[in-house]
């Protein structure tokens, strides 16, 4: 994490990265994701300590944060989209998908 | 590097030197309420169990409240019973007694709440006279036995004051004391992540087994625990599954081995990291960490909690600059970690394990101050019948 960065990736393998600030749609951010630069410019605004996507996630798809599954898509989301309870359910805890 | 604290018969190390006011059932809350609120240098257990529950609640509720007694901050107990309530008096009487601690006891069914409590103050009164000539004196930080939770977490929880709680945890541990983590709900997504640094394949075995039974039970009353874990305010805070929860929470127990798993209610015995079956609610899961014997409880939070314990001092721990400003009358730390400091997390570390020797000594958290913590909570698993 460098000094001054609005947003964070903790995990070369995730697909979405979290606000360090209150960031504005439009914004473009330039996210390091291990040896890569990707460039994200927000469809909404993301609230501090909310997430947004980095990549494009189908639905179905895993979503991915410290290198490991957070959830799964329930809608097709693209690089810059709010990624929050409106498109990610949860694997566990819940009798709608998961646990045998 | 050593604290100051109150040496108990049992060769355990208080860090407060407290009589303990413990009501064995819902109904004798009220007297035990009155005597703590009295006598100075009490401080009241009250709880809604110990009657008219199935048997593994009754057993959890004499278990809870004889390691409650046995907690090396309390000096003394005076258990306040109603007389006829389900769980085994007897039981907790000579549990705690076993520690070396005086115990005594009053009735309320044997003559009613006014004797019940004229009775109780007298002997609160002697329990304190007596417990306040035990003197603090040095002992080595191996001696230590300390908890963690997080609690109204948010995105920062997981990036900041969970991992610098971690940090002071392996402090702790290199020294030779005991960790104590838990929130058994908090580690559905990461138990993967646990079992790895388990000791033994039986410890891993356990994890697995706890995440597996309270995920059952969620689902089988809840269908879906969303809303409840993770909860509105973590929602509110970033948070969106309780996976994402689970793998910033569980960063708080650091990332020393892990030796073992003990039930709610336990006293935990042995050096090292231990996990305690348990929910992650707030007023169930410190009275787990005080009945497992822990003296101080380091509390990582986002959104900012009020909670302390009646006789466990809490370090209320944020990483939210937000929080840190809003709410200065609840946290003791600021954990300065996001946007920039992250090679900071050994030296977080470090301030946390300073502050909780600290405290250890004598330092008084905001919680106590503030006289906030009086209502703790016991687990339970079955129906109230």
């Amino acid at each position: 994490m460098k000094q001054g960065e609005k947003a964070i990736v903790l995990n070369a393998r995730d697909n979405v990265a979290t606000a360090l600030a209150d960031l504005e749609t439009g914004s473009s951010l330039e996210m390091n994701v291990g040896n890569k630069t990707l460039r994200v410019k927000l469809t909404m605004s993301i609230p501090f300590g909310h997430k947004f996507s980095l990549l494009k996630i189908k639905t179905g798809e895993s979503v991915v944060k410290y290198g490991e599954v957070i959830g799964t898509a329930t809608a097709d989301i693209y690089p810059g989209d709010y990624v929050h309870i409106h498109n990610v359910v949860s694997n566990r805890g819940t009798s709608n998908r998961g646990v045998e | 590097m050593s604290f100051l604290g109150f040496p108990r018969p049992d060769g355990s190390v208080g860090v407060r030197n407290y009589v303990g006011v413990i009501s064995t059932v819902a109904c004798a809350n009220d007297v035990a309420y009155w005597i703590s609120q009295q006598i100075k240098g009490t401080a009241p257990f009250i709880h809604q169990s110990g009657c008219t529950q199935l048997k593994p609640d009754l057993e959890m509720a004499a278990r809870t409240l004889t390691s409650i007694g046995q907690n090396p901050n309390l000096a003394g107990v005076l258990l306040v019973s109603l007389g006829c309530e389900g769980v085994d008096v007897k039981r907790i009487e000579d549990g705690i007694a076993q520690s070396g601690k005086p115990v005594k006891k009053v009735v309320i069914q044997e003559a009613g709440a006014t004797i019940a409590l004229k009775n109780g103050l007298q002997l609160a009164q002697g329990l304190v006279s007596e417990a306040s000539k035990i003197k603090r004196r040095e002992f080595d930080n191996s001696f230590l036995r300390i908890g963690a939770k997080c609690g109204a977490s948010d995105t920062t929880s997981g990036l900041a004051s969970n991992p610098a709680v971690g940090a002071a945890f392996d402090l702790v541990v290199d020294d030779g004391g005991t960790c104590i983590f838990g929130e058994t709900t908090e580690f559905m997504g990461a138990e993967h992540i646990l079992t790895r640094r388990a000791v033994k394949k039986e410890v891993a075995d356990k994890i697995l087994e706890i995440v597996d039974q309270m995920e059952k039970r969620a689902i089988a009353r809840g269908g879906d625990m969303r809303g409840g874990q993770p909860s509105a305010g973590n929602i509110a805070g970033g948070l969106t599954t309780i996976e994402e929860k689970s793998l910033g929470a569980i960063s708080k127990g650091g990332t020393k081995p892990i030796q073992g798993v003990f039930e709610y209610g336990e006293r935990v015995q042995g050096k090292g990291l231990f996990i305690i079956d348990s929910p992650g609610r707030e007023p169930e899961f410190l009275t787990a960490l005080a009945a497992a014997g822990a003296q101080v409880c380091l509390f990582s939070t986002g959104l900012g909690v009020p909670q302390g314990f009646p006789f466990m001092p809490v370090i209320k721990i944020t990483g939210n600059p937000v929080t840190f400003k809003r709410l200065p009358d609840h946290i003791d730390i600021f954990v300065d970690l996001i946007g920039g400091k992250s090679s900071g997390l050994p030296a977080m570390g470090k301030i946390i394990y300073q502050a909780l020797l600290e405290v250890a000594s004598g330092e008084q958290t905001k919680a106590e101050i503030l006289g906030y913590g009086n209502f703790p909570g016991l687990y339970t698993i079955g129906p109230v019948l």
